[in-house]
């Protein structure tokens, strides 16, 4: 079995999927990738399916090596890489041959990266997934010396891909839509928030990110207490001092913090990919509008697909050509016998 | 008669159902046996059915249906199904050890109730409590109610952490304490039980609406079961239905 070295890794490594969905009355969010639409990305351009392991990391790369050649693509935040000291870019499929070393250093734009393969990690799984999950004590962030088991790449000759990078990076504008206590806010109060313009604080990680603003904060009417009901990625939930955040994959599953709307599934990796410091600002949508934004998980994979060019490479620009297996389909005859 | 309950939406894929804007008994059995029923109605479409306190959140798959339909589904259920099954599922009978260093907040939370220590621990024990919610951290549950007089506010400064198992008290509630993490409520007893455990086939050893009784065992007792490999702890569950 093919199997991924990490040589070295920054802080913020883990393995991750689409996580878990379904435990939320246990008390058990779902995880899974900060941004999910990453995954999606990853699995278009290597033909693969999404709900395979990757390594996010938040920040920061590592340098990796494999036991054998597979293809593997970097999606997310845009991050520094090279193999063997040749720059490789992200949003694109690439050979990693074995034992060559792939360097993935800081994040130049956003703030989660994924490193995915081919084959998909094959760590154990755990309630069916491999995702990491810290603060409900599922598996471990990634440190130096480990290895992790690979599925061999399906397809290696497969043509090298690239996709269009998604602008997620920089903020802006993002589309929310009322939730169960959105009401229980007064008309002024709403308004104030859509207008003010927000930072997304150095103050996050996987559970959530804290937004920073001048001026007064946002209280529900009547400052009651509110009974805890369930949340999901994306409520934008008011503190006890009035500072919101925005919850992400590994939130809690319940609170009695009140929340004055979500961020839709759409828009949500823009507040995972946005560094400390981005500006931010939230736009209301009706619910009709906001479910409209809907996708399946099967066509947002359709859509990525199509939207995936094949890269036409010079071979003089293949510094290891003789590497290739360029007469594919000769065997040693032995095929049928092979069990 | 009840209150109709509030729909809202809670993400793309979701509808809350909401039964009280305040937490009681009632609307808690209510959202329990809602959750209970309809996830066994296989509505099409309907993914997900979980429960908290008072409310009750519907998840489903936009692309097989919509909001509106599963809000008149869930419209039309409830009007067929009026009175709600407050009878549970599984009785869950637990071990509590409420000796000294076990229990190092029980007297000042048998004094904010009014009791002594062995009324508390009598009270505590004779009555059968319910799995209200799970929360906050993984298979964590909220038990209740307890009478009015534990009605005793949380502490102002949090206990920086707890052991796993530890019997936790406040606003007429318990908690089996999940993980070490800090906490206002006040620890009155040490349970040697695991409520999560990922690393097995049930990782949630509780289900919302499930009873349980606690009993008293001794500091003796308590140290041979908390050695013991099962995630139990010497509990016993018997399904009742």
């Amino acid at each position: 079995m093919p199997i991924l070295h990490i040589h070295s890794a920054g802080p913020g490594l883990t393995v991750q999927d689409l996580g878990r969905p379904g435990w939320k009355a246990q008390g058990l969010s779902s995880g899974g990738a900060a941004d999910r639409l990453a995954l999606f990305e990853a699995a278009a351009l290597l033909d693969a399916p999404p709900d395979q392991a990757v390594i996010e990391m938040m920040g920061f790369g590592g340098t990796f090596s494999v036991t054998h050649p597979t293809r593997i693509a970097l999606t997310g935040a845009s991050m520094q890489a090279d193999i063997d000291s040749t720059p490789i870019a992200p949003n694109m499929t690439h050979i990693l041959q074995a034992g060559a070393k792939l360097k993935i250093g800081g994040a130049l734009a956003g703030v989660y990266g994924y490193l995915a393969f081919a084959g998909g990690i094959l760590s154990e799984q755990i309630m069916d997934s491999r995702a990491t999950h810290l603060t409900a004590g599922i598996g471990a962030r990634l440190q130096p010396g480990e290895t992790l088991p690979l599925g061999p790449d399906p397809d290696p000759m497969r043509a090298a891909q690239k996709l269009a990078p998604d602008a997620r990076f920089n903020g802006g504008t993002i589309r929310i839509m009322p939730g169960p206590q959105t009401d229980f806010f007064s008309a002024t109060v709403l308004d104030r928030f859509a207008k003010t313009i927000f930072a997304r604080s150095p103050r996050g990680n996987r559970q959530g990110v804290r937004l920073d603003y001048g001026g007064t904060g946002f209280p529900i009417e009547g400052g009651r207490t509110l009974v805890s009901e369930l949340i999901v990625p994306g409520d934008i939930q008011m503190t006890g001092d009035g500072v919101p955040y925005v919850l992400l994959a590994e939130c809690q599953t319940i609170g009695g913090y009140p929340r004055i709307g979500s961020v839709i599934p759409a828009d949500l990796p823009k507040i995972a990919q946005a560094a400390p410091g981005t500006d931010l600002t939230f736009q209301f949508l009706s619910v009709d509008e906001a479910d409209a934004t809907a996708i399946s998980d099967a066509d947002l994979l359709i859509k990525l697909a199509q939207s995936c060019q094949p890269i036409i490479r010079d071979p003089h620009d293949i510094a290891d050509l003789l590497s290739y297996q360029l007469i594919s389909g000769a065997t040693a005859g032995d095929d049928v016998e092979r069990p | 008669m009840t209150a109709e309950p509030e729909f809202r939406p809670l993400g793309v894929d979701g509808v809350l159902v909401r039964f009280s804007r305040v937490l009681t008994e009632a609307a808690n059995i209510r959202a329990v046996s809602f959750r209970d029923q309809f996830a066994g109605a296989n509505v099409p479409g309907v993914t997900e059915v979980a429960s908290s306190l008072a409310s009750v959140r519907v998840g489903f798959d936009p692309v097989r249906t919509d909001r509106k339909a599963v809000t008149q589904a869930i419209m039309s259920f409830l009007a067929d199904h009026e009175t709600p099954v407050s009878s549970p599922r599984r009785l869950w009978r637990i071990p509590v050890c409420f000796d000294g260093d076990h229990a190092p907040q029980l007297a000042e939370a048998a004094r904010l109730a009014g009791v002594t220590v062995d009324q508390a621990i009598a009270e505590i024990t004779a009555q059968t409590t319910r799995v209200i919610a799970i929360g906050f951290a993984p298979g964590q549950p909220y038990l209740g109610m307890l009478p009015d007089h534990w009605d005793i506010p949380r502490q102002s400064t949090l206990t920086e952490t707890l052991p796993r198992g530890a019997l936790i008290a406040a606003v007429r509630q318990l908690i089996i304490w999940a993980a070490d993490a800090p906490t206002g409520w006040r620890h009155i007893g040490q349970t040697a039980f695991r409520v999560y455990r990922p690393e097995t086939a049930e990782p949630f050893a509780f289900r919302p609406g499930d009873a349980v009784q606690f009993h008293a065992i001794s500091a003796t007792d308590y140290a041979a079961l908390s050695t013991n490999t099962d995630p139990d702890g010497g509990a016993v569950c018997e399904v009742l239905r």
